[in-house]
């Protein structure tokens, strides 16, 4: 009996170093075959799944052939250890990795002191990108809640409710680069001249109206409120959805209470709706403004940060990536984290009221 | 009591055109832009860059139909008489509308002397639409288009086929990976005992909205190093590890809400931790899963930054490769609105098909930045 537990143990430790060993071939292989990209596709997925789902298995194989008192020890480590070990890896330790660089020179090299965090404040461009931000966190965020809001009542009293909900929300399927391209077509300007005619959506309904064709995207501060239009298109349905469902919490009687005690709907909208969703409009608005913190892509794909549209997110890429210089790309992210933390604090505070522990 | 009645039907009436009529112009700017995009992608090259999408729908345009040569002893400096109307060169640049209904205008410069009649006529709707565009953006190699003054422009296609079999190489593993590793972390946070639970727990929900800006720098390094630079593996492992916390704790908020009773049952039964994991939590926690498996999917689909930093040339996904459109070709609408309805058309399809699991999952999680 004792044997062939031993056997198996051997055998089970076996698996694991065949399974690790098959799964670095199948990385060499993914990485060096000059094989059609289907079949590379196909395997890379049935490699990256099916290795997961493998080495939890053999490594539960392996936990549960130890003595009895050990399993309840050691289980845990396989339940929760990969999944720590990824965010510590990803999130938790590179927050102190980055602290540590952003007081270093632009390779990574040598101690700066604080120099980074002095142009980080001081220096022109960045000065515009926490101008353009703010722009974005009360603007943006102002009209994604705002709009969300007011459809998310309006939608309550129609019998369309769920075409017009579908509609404002589909947006939220595509990517800031897509996004990108459906409004800078919007946006497009063609410029003056005989027999030119302005294909851009926003420069036709302007001459239309007996207007001028403007270049949108290159008039400071203005371009700023373009692209912000984009990420209320993208993100009001979000807000909508999230309201929504507040909305259709409140109970009915009380509202039909207040309108039998003669209260017009503007009354209940500011004395009953917004007071019961309270709470949802708190994490709405907070959601949002995190969002608008870290935005990058529509000003990366939209502008490049050109013509004073610069903000915090693309300035990191391009003191990363274009600058090279990591030291002041990182002091850049200890910024945006320094941002976040308010909101991590609420955060914690509400978990540690709810007690799910 | 019933003198009133009439009345309030009315208002209720009234009050719901004012509410449609609001919602049907807000839910019309939003699809405008996008139905824009999707009529130039099906039409010819050069009549995009010509005239607006919206001409393809009926509509009067003017028309030339005979042209005027004025006599070469006309002062083009001083005003000029054409058809009993008298204008400076600037107005009949312009255009100039006639007392019988046609329109005039100067064609080219001063020196041309020549002035065409202008009628207007009704244009049906056009029916130059093909997918043309479609298979030029699929394709990687030499295709060939007509730019707006007719001239045949020949360049090397920009590969959306190849780029978006590389985004669903991306995207399935990024999804189901960090799911599998969320479930059992949700599962031994759960009904596991261990020291550190608690403390852990609260490491994950703090790291809920760390900006992934934060761990670009070294992690990079740690790639250069390990060699898994623009490789899958790569790009897989940071989409898991920033969609983590986020994962484990919508996990864990529904498996730790399952009945405990069923589990010491199955204990008492002789079942394992896997066992009760795989064959129980796993499939009742279904309506959870799926949430966060929309969820995910559509954030790696749609995900540009980490791809940017992760994935070299050789892989890049479909994000990448229109942005780098956008970039090199910005004007090539023919090209460029084709290859925004491709990166669209599949989360745009799980969208409409799973909305309910997204809504619920949204809900659950609105807690992350």
């Amino acid at each position: 009996m004792k044997n062939s537990k031993a056997l198996q143990f051997v055998l089970a430790i076996g698996t694991m170093l065949l399974t690790l060993f098959l799964l670095q071939r199948g990385f060499i292989f993914l990485r060096d075959a000059a094989v059609s990209k289907i079949v590379i596709v196909v395997f890379a997925i049935l490699w990256g799944v099916g290795g997961v789902a493998a080495l939890y298995t053999v490594a539960n194989w392996i936990v549960e052939l130890l003595p009895t008192d050990w399993v309840p020890r050691i289980q845990p480590i396989v339940f929760v250890g990969p999944g720590l070990a990824l965010l510590f890896w990803f999130l938790a330790i590179p927050v102190f990795r980055t602290l540590v660089l952003s007081f270093r020179g632009p390779n990574g090299q040598g101690f700066d002191g604080i120099d980074n965090y002095i142009f980080a404040f001081t220096d022109r461009i960045m000065l515009e990108t926490f101008r353009n931000n703010l722009l974005w966190m009360v603007f943006g965020t102002l009209f994604c809640v705002g709009l969300g809001l007011i459809i998310a009542v309006l939608a309550d009293r129609s019998k369309y409710e769920a075409i017009y909900k579908a509609i404002i929300f589909m947006p939220m399927a595509i990517s800031f680069v897509g996004a990108g391209v459906i409004w800078k077509f919007v946006y497009t300007y063609k410029g003056e001249g005989s027999g030119i005619s302005e294909i851009g959506l926003l420069n036709a309904i302007v001459l239309a109206f007996g207007g001028q064709s403007q270049p949108w995207l290159l008039i400071p501060p203005w371009n700023n409120f373009f692209l912000i239009a984009i990420m209320v298109w993208l993100q009001t349905g979000f807000a909508m959805v999230i309201l929504s469902s507040a909305i259709k919490g409140i109970p009915a009687e009380m509202m039909e209470a207040s309108r039998i005690d003669g209260a017009n709907e503007f009354q209940i909208f500011f004395r009953i709706i917004i007071p019961s969703i309270q709470g949802t409009l708190i994490t709405v608005t907070t959601t949002i403004v995190i969002f608008s913190l870290k935005l990058f892509d529509v000003v990366r794909v939209m502008t490049g940060g050109n013509n004073g549209t610069n903000v915090i997110a693309n300035e990191f890429y391009l003191q990363r990536f274009t600058y090279g210089d990591a030291g002041q790309a990182s002091a850049i992210a200890v910024i945006l984290l320094l941002a976040v933390v308010p909101v991590m604090i609420y955060n914690l505070r509400q978990f540690r009221e709810s007690r799910a522990f | 009591m019933n003198a009133k009645k009439p009345s309030l039907d009315r208002q209720k009436k009234l009050s719901n055109f004012f509410v449609n009529f609001v919602l049907i112009v807000i839910c019309l700017i939003w699809i405008v832009p996008t139905l824009g995009v999707f009529i130039t992608s099906f039409r010819n090259s050069q009549n995009i860059f010509k005239s607006g999408w919206w001409t393809i729908l009926p509509h009067r345009e003017y028309v030339k139909t005979e042209e005027i040569k004025l006599a070469d002893n006309v002062d083009v400096d001083g005003p000029i008489t054409v058809n009993g109307v008298t204008r400076t060169f600037e107005e009949w640049r312009a255009g100039v509308l006639m007392p019988d209904g046609t329109q005039l205008i100067w064609f080219g410069n001063k020196r041309t002397r020549q002035i065409d009649v202008q009628t207007l006529e009704w244009k049906w709707f056009e029916t130059d639409l093909s997918l043309e565009n479609y298979t030029n953006v699929l394709s990687g190699k030499e295709i060939r288009f007509k730019d707006g003054s007719g001239n045949e422009i020949v360049r090397q296609g920009n590969n959306l086929s190849t780029a978006f079999l590389n985004s669903i190489a991306v995207a399935v593993p990024a999804t189901i990976i960090p799911i599998l590793i969320a479930a059992f972390a949700a599962y031994g946070f759960a009904w596991m005992n261990f020291p550190g639970r608690k403390f852990l727990f609260t490491l994950v929900v703090a790291l809920l909205v760390v900006p992934l800006q934060i761990a670009l720098v070294p992690i990079l390094q740690d790639y250069t190093k390990l060699g898994i630079n623009g490789t899958f593996l790569g790009i897989w492992l940071a989409h898991a590890g920033f969609g983590l916390p986020l994962a484990i704790y919508l996990l864990f908020n529904y498996i730790n809400q399952l009945p405990r009773d069923i589990l010491e049952s199955a204990f008492i039964d002789g079942a394992s931790h896997f066992t009760i994991f795989t064959n129980l939590i796993l499939p009742l926690s279904i309506p959870a899963l799926a949430s966060f498996a929309i969820f995910q999917f559509l954030w790696v689909w749609n995900d540009y930054l980490v791809g940017l930093i992760f994935l070299g040339d050789q892989n890049r996904v479909l994000t990448m490769a229109l942005a780098a459109i956008v970039g090199e070709k910005g004007q090539d609408w023919h090209l460029l609105t084709a290859g925004a309805f491709i990166s669209m058309i599949l989360p745009l399809t799980v969208f409409f098909a799973l909305q309910r699991f997204f809504v619920r999952g949204l809900l659950a999680g609105s807690v992350k930045g």
